[in-house]
């Protein structure tokens, strides 16, 4: 269990001692939350940011352990210093969440994002599409004569990148998961 | 099942309307004596009467309705209990599960508009996990910060017959909040209130709920350090009005001598309060150059709105039991010399002696009335509820609090038409006592049915109400920073109150000269049943001392001479 965890109320643990003042710079936080899976948990999430107001720039949930009933939301979020506390003691309170990581502050963590890609065009485009694919490693999923759906998996940043290279190239629809996050280390 | 239930839980009365949707559980009421059903006249009146109950006893209130609209009219008092952290549990009707999602008959997605207004709640859909789930309600609604949980139960989930399971001992194991106080916190807390020159306690709501064993607790720091201690709305008689160190209410209506205080302090010991805007007023001005301590069990209370020095997270009682043996322990120290300069500031501004007023004539100021109303039910075991508006800061000025949880008033969602309800079910929990609800005449429009719900059950709830014909608190914000156009802010067509309440078979009295005051005053405490008080008011009268909106705690306003442009444009959009 991470120092910073939340859940709790340890206030002595939380991030917040760390900062000398309320400040106003926006900062991107990439949280995971470990919910009860039960009906409910994702509105009473999601509820909670369009209530007060605070932005999700990506959020992806899935069943984590079936036996143990579990699924983990991953929040990716931008906010004040203040409201990324706010963020993390008011989901915490939420009585099916049993824990809150803030993974871009407990430490270094990978994010990786999978989506899918249809690229339409014939000729040099087609082409040059397939070899920008390679270049990031993107996998070819379906194929016709004209166009491509492409599988490409990654940090935001990177596909961010293969999408405005796409564009020019016949990009005619993306479908992105959101992030996934874990800690790096053996530590849970 | 559910009554079975609600009696392993120690309910003995239960707030609530039947329907359709929950005739099954209403079999079952029928068929017992332990729980007493108390029928309201609407939903919401049921929730406020619960929370009144709540309040008045410290045990959860229990409300039982009906699917869709018995639901959605509980939705009001339910974001009342949330906003005040009043531990309720309501049961609704829900239409059967096959049904669910089809606009059935009285169909609502009561578990989805109740979320965001609820501390949790639950849709059950399996008669074996109803009993648990009911005696998880109860857990969370009283556990760490309380507050209102709902239970949505179909129908045919009511008819099936299930496993009945006891509650188990400790509530459940997933939600368990901090209650015990990071002891590094508190010796910090303690090292500070040592050398503190200029120290004040700043209480809320939090001590009245973490117990009366908390307001022990206070009672024994404040007498034992000597600091000054001023407290929320919320949280009035957890530290005696008679009490030598106590300042009177602070915030938008507090007192001078509060207000000031807390601007000048240097030591800010925050017990059980939230920072709430009607506290701190500007937020950038806020007790400038003071230390600020923070004891809330809500972590997400914390640097919410006041960024603070030591924040601790626990329950109140335990924090102060902790924060006591420690300062006893390192010799009970204080800083005397400061303390005493301090005091002498202090009694500098009370002469200021802020809530003057001038009774003349025959017409009644509403503070005379409280004053007279303070005066003749003080040595009474009294209950005091209120509606809200200018007459529940009146109230909350002129009334002394020697106790707590004698005094409900809807603080942070503000709700006219609370009080009335609110003293059924106070009455209902103390029946001897003195109950009144101290209200305005369009607060106490707003729920009057339940005039029928105290005549029926014999509940002798005093409705005092300070009828200045107008919405006073709008018409002084329209006075204040609406250049005087006064839209919509006066209430035409009264009913004759006198009339009505005879109507109703109980007791009407109308007082409108100050000489005949007493007399009435007497004739209300001393009729055995309710009463309908009609005090006829001051039309005209501002509440005050007042903190403009936009303004820090120092710049108060103290009386009609000091009103004009006090608010400038960006207060202005402050309500």
């Amino acid at each position: 269990m991470s120092a910073l965890q939340i859940k709790k109320g340890s206030t002595k643990h939380s991030a917040y001692n760390l900062r000398p003042n309320f400040s106003d710079v926006e900062e991107r936080h990439t949280l995971a939350v470990i919910v009860d899976n039960e009906a409910g948990v994702l509105a009473r999430v999601i509820g909670l940011f369009s209530g007060r107001g605070y932005n999700i720039e990506s959020l992806t949930v899935a069943e984590i352990d079936h036996a143990g009933h579990l699924s983990r939301i991953t929040i990716v979020t931008t906010g004040t210093p203040q409201v990324i506390e706010q963020i993390k003691a008011q989901l915490g309170r939420i009585v099916p969440v049993h824990e809150v990581h803030d993974l871009t502050v407990e430490g270094a963590s990978v994010e990786r994002e999978l989506a899918l890609f249809k690229v339409e065009g014939t000729g040099d485009k087609r082409v040059e599409a397939l070899r920008l694919a390679d270049i990031f490693r993107a996998n070819v999923v379906d194929s016709t004569l004209s166009s491509f759906v492409f599988e490409i998996t990654g940090a935001p940043e990177k596909i961010d990148a293969f999408a405005e290279l796409m564009r020019p190239l016949g990009l005619l629809e993306v479908a992105r998961t959101g992030v996934a996050a874990l800690s790096r280390g053996g530590a849970a | 099942m559910v009554v079975q239930a609600l009696k392993d839980q120690g309910v003995d009365v239960v707030f609530g309307y039947p329907g359709g949707a929950v005739l099954p559980i209403y079999d079952e009421i029928f068929q017992q004596n332990e729980i007493q059903h108390i029928l309201v006249r609407h939903e919401q009146g049921a929730v406020h009467a619960a929370e009144g109950y709540a309040r008045a006893t410290g045990k959860p209130g229990v409300v039982l309705v009906t699917s869709g609209p018995g639901a959605t009219n509980a939705v009001t008092g339910l974001t009342d209990a949330l906003m005040d952290s009043i531990p309720i549990v309501v049961l609704t009707g829900q239409v059967p599960t096959f049904m669910i999602g089809n606009d059935a008959f009285q169909e609502a997605d009561t578990v989805g508009i109740t979320r965001p207004c609820t501390k949790h709640n639950w849709l059950v859909k399996d008669t074996e996990k109803l009993s648990a789930t009911l005696h998880e309600a109860f857990h969370v609604a009283t556990a760490g910060r309380p507050g209102p949980v709902l239970v949505d139960i179909p129908k045919d989930v009511q008819f099936a017959s299930g496993t009945y399971q006891a509650p188990q001992k400790g509530g459940s194991r997933r939600y368990q909040p901090q209650v015990k106080g990071d002891l590094e916190a508190i010796t910090e807390l303690v090292a500070a209130l040592e050398t503190a020159k200029r120290p004040i306690f700043y209480t809320g709501g939090g001590v009245i709920n973490s117990g009366p064993g908390a307001s022990q607790l206070l009672r024994e720091l404040v007498e034992a350090t000597g600091f000054p201690i001023t407290s929320t709305l919320m949280g009035l008689g957890a530290y005696p009005a008679s009490g030598t160190h106590w300042l009177g209410m602070l915030g938008m209506h507090g007192l001078y001598e509060a207000n000031m205080a807390m601007h000048g302090c240097d030591l800010m010991i925050n017990i059980g309060a939230r920072f709430d805007d009607r506290i701190t007023g500007r937020v950038d001005a806020f007790s400038p150059n003071s230390k600020k301590v923070h004891i809330d069990i809500d972590p997400s209370s914390i640097n919410k709105v006041i960024r603070v020095d030591i924040p601790i997270v626990g329950d109140v009682a335990h924090v102060l039991e902790d924060m006591l043996k420690i300062w006893k322990a390192r010799g009970r120290k204080t800083n005397k010399e400061g303390l005493a300069k301090w005091w002498s500031q202090i009694n500098e501004w009370r002469k200021v002696d802020c809530l003057k007023f001038e009774q003349k004539g025959k017409v009644i100021k509403p503070q005379y009335a409280l004053k007279r109303l303070e005066e003749l039910t003080k040595g009474h075991d009294r209950y005091i509820c209120t509606e809200v508006g200018q007459h529940q800061m009146w109230a909350a000025q002129y009334l002394n609090f020697e106790d707590p949880n004698r005094w409900m008033t809807s603080g942070g969602l503000g709700t006219m038409g609370y009080g009335f309800p609110a003293s059924i079910g106070v009455q209902m929990a103390h029946p001897d006592a003195l109950v009144i609800n101290v209200a305005g005449e369009a607060s106490w429009l707003m729920n009057m049915q339940e005039m029928g719900t105290a005549m029926q059950f014999n509940l002798p709830v005093k409705q005092f109400i300070l009828n200045n014909e107008r919405l006073g608190m709008v018409r002084q914000w329209q006075e204040l920073l609406h250049g005087e156009r006064y839209s919509h802010s006066w209430s035409e067509s009264l009913p004759d109150f006198v009339k009505l309440a005879e109507a109703f078979g109980c007791k009407g009295i109308l007082c409108k000269d100050a000489d005949d005051l007493d007399d009435a005053i007497m004739e209300m405490i001393n009729y055995d049943g309710p009463v309908i008080f009609d005090c006829l008011v001051e039309k005209h009268e501002n509440c005050f001392p007042m903190i403009p909106s936009g303004e820090p705690h120092n710049k108060m306003l103290l009386g009609e001479a000091s009103t004009k442009d006090a608010i400038g444009s960006k207060g202005a959009v402050m309500v």
